[in-house]
């Protein structure tokens, strides 16, 4: 059993934790002048690297999503950042 | 030119000591030039090579394989065959396969050892057996076999079920194919292999694909750890390894890579002779030639190209096992491994020119590809030897992405493998 690191908990099993995404790959604006082709990149398309990634988990028992800078082949992680902004 | 395989010749070889047998391919050194190219030596590409050969009478043609033949997915799988899918164009694809299947031994003179042992998906509630009648319905509208099994029925084919009232998931019934069964995985690989070397392709191991040629929008080739290959048309068949080689070629793909793991006890007597699995656990079983059970499930949870599996998911396979066949409990666990998949959003292949001109995909089979060998390398073939689409694979090819037409098998028949 693997532990990744949830920025607000700490080092929990990896079965609590859900994949979201690649980081980066953002909403398309303004919705309207996006092509299809733009909606396909955003939807479907992926970089899926080999080696070093950034990637959006969300640990699921807290809700804290979160960047995992992790290696796909060796599956060490090298960094968690919260995403969340601090309370105004 | 390797000599037909026969009864005769192995009882004249039994006598002669087993001297006289050749290798099965010629294992090729790499030629600057090509008329067609197939990145990738698992059973797609072999096949590839096979059929651009025999069907299409190309006859400059290379295969390049950056290790050794079968061992990506190919020499990994659970080997389970079948068309029990649920749209046309689907059944269309795979029920081509099977039928290929069927006749495979005999136009590779090569015994691949397919065993039409039949397959059976359990179903659990009332609520699953409606599914099942619904998935049944469309393979049978669309023109393959299906049948709809009560508990008895399935009990039948599976006696060391667990029958119990108490069970997390009751037998309720389940789906039948008949025509579905296991194959050699190796023996596939080998006699697509023999089969393309025989007709002239030039099969080359140890030979990693590094980059695209490109010259004027146009790809003419690709470097590799052995030097610059240059070819008219150029086929790719890497599995998870799609998104590398896109990369390489300067475009990206819907792919994901995950591990996806299986195992294998202890040989033990005849004891399950069809291939079966359970809706509810989701873990499926087979029991080889030599009496190993073949065991498999669902794919790991975290993306991967670290070719070995996480202990999780093991665990749950091997909990969804002993909650079908309580008695297995008392086998070791021979071997595990796993493989690196190639998962689309809609789990359909994705068959087709690519956004580089002059390059071809046969991609994202995911977990279930091998039963397909043969058609995805019909397919493929044909597209590279014609330019155009085979009408059964023009349903997959990658603009489904952009214009939606997807073919959601997740959600049609929500079975993978
Ligand atoms: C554990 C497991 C169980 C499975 N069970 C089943 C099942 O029961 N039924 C079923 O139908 N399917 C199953 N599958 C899926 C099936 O194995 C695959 O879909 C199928 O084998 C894919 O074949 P392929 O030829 O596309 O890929 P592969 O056999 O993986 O071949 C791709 C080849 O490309 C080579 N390659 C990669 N990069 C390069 C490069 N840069 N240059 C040169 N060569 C390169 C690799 O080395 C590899 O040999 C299973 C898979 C796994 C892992
Ligand atoms: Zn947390």
């Amino acid at each position: 059993m693997q532990r990744f690191p949830c920025p607000f908990c700490g080092l929990r099993d990896e079965t609590e934790f859900h994949y979201g995404g690649e980081a980066g790959n953002d909403r398309p604006e303004p919705a309207a002048e996006v092509s299809d082709q733009g909606w396909a990149e955003y939807l479907h398309i992926e970089t899926n690297p080999k080696g070093r990634s950034r990637e959006i988990w969300v640990h699921m028992t807290c809700g804290e999503f979160f960047l995992l800078e992790r290696d796909t082949v060796t599956h060490e992680v090298f960094a968690s950042e919260s995403l969340r902004r601090a309370a105004p | 030119m390797a000599k037909d395989y026969s009864t005769l010749r192995l009882l004249r070889e039994g006598l002669r000591g087993h001297t006289g047998w050749q290798p099965a391919w010629r294992d090729a050194e790499p030629k600057g030039d090509y008329d067609a190219l197939v990145i990738g030596g698992g059973g797609h590409g072999l096949a590839t090579a096979y059929y651009l050969a025999k069907n299409h009478g190309l006859k400059r043609i290379a295969l390049v394989e950056k290790g050794w033949l079968g061992g990506g997915n190919t020499g990994r799988n659970t080997t389970a065959i079948r068309s029990n899918y649920f749209y046309p164009e689907s059944v269309a694809l795979y029920d081509f396969a099977l039928k290929l299947y069927e006749g495979l031994s005999r136009d590779l003179n090569y015994n691949i050892m397919f065993s039409q042992r039949g397959l059976a998906v359990v179903a659990h509630s009332e609520a699953e057996m409606e599914m099942a009648a619904r998935i049944v319905n469309a393979m049978q509208i669309n023109g393959t076999d299906a049948e709809l099994l009560s508990r008895e029925q399935v009990l039948e084919k599976a006696p060391l079920l667990n029958q119990s009232d108490r069970a997390r998931y009751p037998i309720y019934g389940g789906i039948w194919q008949g025509r579905a069964g296991t194959a050699r995985h190796d023996a596939v690989a080998w006699g697509y292999a023999r089969g393309a070397s025989t007709l002239g392709v030039d099969i080359i191991q140890n030979c990693e694909v590094t980059g695209f040629l490109v010259e004027q929008g146009r790809c003419v080739g690709v470097e590799t750890s052995r030097g610059t290959i240059r070819a008219g048309v150029t086929g790719m068949a890497v599995a998870g390894h799609s998104g590398v080689l896109a990369g390489l070629a300067g475009f990206r793909l819907p792919i994901r890579s995950f591990a996806l793991q299986a195992m294998v006890s202890e040989p033990v007597k005849p004891c399950l002779d069809t291939v079966l699995l359970y809706m509810g656990t989701g873990t499926y079983l087979s029991q080889s030639d030599k009496g190993e059970l073949v065991i498999g499930g669902g794919l790991d949870r975290v993306l991967s190209y670290g070719q070995r599996g996480n202990p999780p998911l093991q665990e749950q396979v091997i909990s969804g096992m002993l909650e079908m066949f309580p008695s297995f409990g008392q086998l070791k666990l021979l071997r595990q491994w796993a493989g690196i998949v190639d998962v689309v959003p809609d789990s359909s292949p994705i068959i087709g020119p690519s956004p580089l001109p002059g390059l071809f995909i046969n991609g994202g089979w995911g977990t279930g590809g091998f039963k397909a060998i043969p058609a995805g390398g019909w397919l493929l073939a044909h597209l590279m030897a014609t330019g155009e689409h085979h009408e059964i694979s023009r349903p997959f090819d990658l603009s489904r992405f952009t214009t939606g037409r997807l073919i959601d098998e997740a959600a049609g028949s929500a079975i993978a493998h």
